[in-house]
């Protein structure tokens, strides 16, 4: 039965982030039930309807699916964001899962103790430009084009724009040394769907702050 | 250029070794390079050999690929083990992170401090969230395999993590009858049964010899 993509996470970034940048940069619509209680997420477990009692969940084409990677997966090939074949799909792949990676490491920042955050912190910005972001950088260069992966959008630039602004909301000037970035930045943000997403009021959620901390179910 | 693919990486088990599985799995012959020093890291890092400077690498087809998952996904499409369209493709996505997260706690496990390990956590993790998946899974369309009737990379992990887990604790599927015939008929594929036979590229558990030889390597100077 078609109809929107219905999203379960809570009311905030977290895993779920990465699935509303991409639904929202193949154009697609979608709804979203909040899990605000810990009741909230019991009685989601209780009815069946998350395969590890995780979220995030999205229903979809008939499917619950479950864990991050496996939905975004599943959206990108749907919306022809997957690349044309098997190897671009590959560079896809690694390119994604380094600012999985990237991204991880400051989506987890809230959740340190005190003691550790300041540490975590420079080592975020020190892998940001010195592992993650001299490899797009060089990318783009190296081919000039528009686009991470066959000269063509995928969800490797959606991925990637994401990680460059939650990186810039740690450190304002943090893509001071990647020209091409910058460009890039620039250019995938006025893709239309993109730019709509980047407008307030639309379902992309704020960084995480005390609120957001205390209400974790 | 293609010939085997190369596999580079500690002499152990860690992220490469589901990457050996599926190879073993899918009958495809390859070599490694084990790292031993930290020069020889610090040297594939100079040559740019490593995307994002780390292992897992696997050169394969021309290419250089990092990145556990990615490797993965590459080869289960190569070699038909990817299911036959986008939803069995989602299925297996779903299954493979399941088993992932699982070993992911036991691959961390020799590099956390002894106070902080928690094995308890692992088995309950195994028996209450992740094995009683699979049991249902197998039960209700009772195929032998996990999904649209055809062996495939799902297959594959869920025998390694069954595996694993059962190294920590050996009954710990005293209470999955499904998942112990799933395993013996696994087992018995010609190219899983040629991988679980002494001389073959599976690695053994990682010992106090492999953690002191990762963490040498990756040592920053």
């Amino acid at each position: 039965m078609a109809g929107k993509p219905k999203l379960h996470y809570t009311k905030g970034r977290g895993k779920m982030e990465s699935i509303r940048w991409l639904l929202a940069a193949a154009g697609v619509e979608f709804e979203e039930e909040f899990v605000e209680t810990k009741e909230d997420l019991e009685m989601l477990r209780k009815d069946g309807a998350l395969l590890f009692q995780q979220v995030p969940m999205v229903d979809i084409d008939g499917m619950k699916m479950v864990q991050t990677r496996a939905i975004l997966s599943y959206i990108a090939g749907k919306h022809n964001l997957y690349g044309k074949d098997l190897r671009e799909r590959a560079l896809i792949d690694m390119y994604v899962e380094g600012t999985t990676d990237l991204m991880g490491m400051i989506m987890f920042l809230p959740f340190q103790p005190p003691e550790e955050k300041e540490k975590n912190f420079a080592l975020i910005i020190e892998r940001a430009t010195t592992r993650y972001f001299p490899v797009y950088e060089k990318v783009l260069k190296d081919h000039g084009q528009q686009f991470l992966v066959g000269n063509q959008f995928s969800w490797a630039d959606v991925h990637l724009l994401e990680a460059i602004l939650m990186a810039e909301e740690c450190k304002p000037d943090i893509l001071s040394p990647f020209p091409q970035l910058q460009a890039f930045k620039g250019r995938i943000s006025n893709i239309p769907t993109i730019k709509k997403f980047l407008q307030p009021g639309s379902q992309r959620k704020p960084p995480a702050d005390d609120k957001f901390m205390a209400q974790e179910p | 250029m293609s010939g085997k693919p190369k596999l580079t990486y500690f002499n152990g088990r860690g992220r490469m070794e589901s990457v050996r599985w599926l190879l073993a799995a899918a009958g495809v012959e390859f070599e490694e390079e084990f790292l031993e020093t930290s020069e020889q890291y610090q040297k594939l890092i100079k040559d740019g050999a490593l995307l994002f400077d780390q292992v897992p690498l696997v050169e394969i087809d021309g290419m250089k690929m990092v990145q556990t998952r990615a490797i993965l996904s590459y080869i289960a499409a190569k070699c038909n083990l990817y299911g036959k369209d986008p939803k069995e493709r989602a299925f297996i996505d779903m299954y493979v992170e399941g088993t992932a997260d699982l070993m992911g706690m036991i691959i961390t496990f020799p590099f956390t401090p002894p106070q902080k390990r928690n094995l308890a956590l692992i088995i309950e993790r195994a028996t209450t969230r992740y094995f009683p998946v699979y049991e249902k899974v197998l039960k209700q369309h009772g195929q032998d395999f996990l999904v649209g009737n055809q062996f495939s990379w799902a297959d594959v992990q869920l025998l390694e993590a069954i595996l694993m887990v059962e190294e920590k604790e050996p009954t710990v599927l005293s209470n999955f009858p499904v998942l112990q015939a799933f395993k013996a008929r696994i087992s018995n594929i010609p190219t899983i049964k040629k991988f679980l036979q002494l001389g073959s590229q599976r690695k053994p558990p990682p010992n106090d010899q492999y953690v002191a030889t990762v963490i040498e390597v990756l040592k920053k100077d």
